[in-house]
């Protein structure tokens, strides 16, 4: 077995737009190892999303090469699905269905029984304190509770890699600090690797082994929360925002890139 | 797993949760239903210039509607999921991606013709008389029909961004098609260019077959040139809708 679980070389993403090529992702090297926790940090347009989507098998790369969990991107992203959990920013839940009908058709979309898709929801319902929602719609959840029920869908097929695009964006205080603690228990109890982009520093900070700073398609800078912070901001005890921004080398951010 | 058990899989989903909505399900019915009962006693003392009752000519071509614009309309609820994400992380599972068109496609035949079959109950206690074996000959082409439908406007889902574009494609494209198909009235009253212009619409040759198989008549040119004319679309749409699913 490798040690390494994600293994991308000069991934590009370029779309065609009628007012010309927009390069989202621009190449793209990065290996992640198992287990690890990266954080995959940039401001808005950067190319966070566009690379989670080549990487969940969503969008087709324009370039490039990739292996997730032992299997090529390319040549065999069904392998790559059934290796993967992916919990995009908008989640992805039908408010009309409950908790559990959305729980075990995830199991059933990852071809399991019947039997195994509901036990499997019963677990995971356990595992993330759910049991007491199962029969709720979706729609009648709490922000946090939402979150959950998310991750929850993204580890019925227990992952070697799960996705994370922005997990704690409008959650409040305790629901992130709830979401962290289960993103770190994920990880302790089942080695599986967590690759989260998100903007919030101080979730790079609490959350990540490792970061990688994308900024206009490119990896700008890579290392623990802080290398960054004594490499770019001068001083360990600097917060990951000065390292940030003196990667970044700009205050607000562009104008996100609309695709 | 097959095509078919992954069909199957999101057949079921989508199938519960049609049932979870009773309104949907009402609603999409009050149309044609409407048309046979404000619409149809209009028709019976006329002279249409077929043969049969009135309600043989009427009930036929509600079906047909019904399949017309039940089925055009299926892509709006692929546009939501696809705005909420649902779609997206079903795509990101090992579930065949032309299960995702196709187990939709087959709730809605499954609605469809459901709905057909009320539809022909009620032309019944109006005064429709058919032979059994015509009705299940029509509901089949009303089913196939709607599977055609039902494809391509997923197909047209998949590439508009907002509910208001896809309505407005959609109604465009359905409304002179329903008029230019015959559906409410025959195109035998029509004059000779409109009859001409309607011959260009598959439809048409739909709802003429669906016509001789409520009379009873199952071996005529009408029948079979229907038959042909409405598979050929099926395929056509499956393979377009299949091709415009897959495209984002």
């Amino acid at each position: 077995m490798s040690s390494s679980v994600i293994h991308l070389r000069g991934l590009t993403r370029t779309f065609s737009l009628s007012s010309g090529p927009v390069h989202a992702v621009r190449g793209i090297d990065l290996t992640v190892g198992r287990g690890e926790i990266l954080g995959f940090l940039g401001p808005n347009g950067a190319g966070k999303t566009t690379t989670l989507r080549m990487l969940t098998t969503l969008l087709p790369p324009s370039g490039g090469a990739a292996e997730i969990a032992g299997h090529d991107l390319l040549r065999d992203p069904a392998g790559v699905r059934r290796r993967i959990g992916y919990v995009a920013q908008s989640g992805g839940l039908d408010p009309a269905c409950s908790v559990r009908e959305e729980l075990v058709t995830q199991g059933r979309l990852h071809l399991m029984s019947k039997a195994a898709a509901a036990g499997r929801a019963d677990e995971l319902a356990g595992e993330l304190g759910l049991s007491g929602l199962m029969e709720r719609p979706t729609a009648a959840l709490s922000g946090g509770q939402r979150r959950r029920v998310e991750i929850a869908l993204g580890l019925v097929n227990r992952p070697e890699v799960l996705f994370l695009d922005e997990p704690t964006t409008g959650l409040d205080p305790g629901s992130r600090a709830e979401l962290w603690d289960l993103v770190r228990r994920v990880r302790a109890e089942h080695g599986t690797t967590v690759f989260l982009t998100t903007h919030y520093l101080d979730e790079a900070d609490a959350l990540a082994d490792r970061i990688v700073v994308v900024d206009a398609g490119r990896i700008v800078a890579e290392g623990t929360p802080a290398e960054l912070k004594r490499r770019y901001a001068g001083d360990p005890d600097a917060s990951l925002q000065d390292a940030f921004l003196a990667i970044t080398g700009r205050t607000t951010a562009d104008e996100p890139l609309a695709i | 797993m097959t095509l078919l058990a992954h069909t199957g899989i999101i057949f079921g989903r989508c199938l519960r949760s049609t049932l979870r909505s009773k309104t949907n399900l009402l609603f999409g019915m009050l149309q044609p239903l409407l048309f046979l009962a404000l619409f149809g006693p209009l028709l019976t003392q006329l002279d249409m210039g077929v043969s049969g009752t009135s309600w043989q000519t009427l009930v036929p071509g509600v079906l047909v509607q019904l399949a017309l614009l039940g089925g055009s309309y299926v892509g709006l609820g692929l546009l939501m999921d696809r705005n909420l994400g649902v779609l997206d992380r079903m795509r990101a599972t090992p579930v065949s991606p032309l299960a995702l068109l196709l187990g939709r496609t087959l709730r809605d035949v499954v609605q469809l013709v459901a709905q057909s079959v009320l539809l022909v109950l009620l032309g019944l206690v109006f005064g429709l008389r058919a032979p059994l074996l015509g009705v299940l000959i029509g509901l089949l082409f009303v089913a196939v029909l709607a599977a055609a439908l039902s494809a391509l406007s997923y197909g047209l889902a998949m590439n508009v961004r907002t509910p208001p574009e896809f309505a407005a494609i959609a109604n465009t494209a359905a409304m002179p098609l329903m008029l230019l198909s015959g559906l409410l009235l025959p195109m035998t009253l029509a004059p000779g260019w409109l009859e001409g212009v309607s011959r260009a619409v598959p439809f048409r040759y739909t709802v003429d077959a669906v016509r001789q198989v409520f009379l009873g008549h199952y071996v005529t040119t009408t029948v079979a040139v229907g038959a042909a004319v409405t598979s050929a679309l099926a395929v056509l749409c499956l393979v377009g809708g299949a091709r415009l699913f897959r495209r984002r």
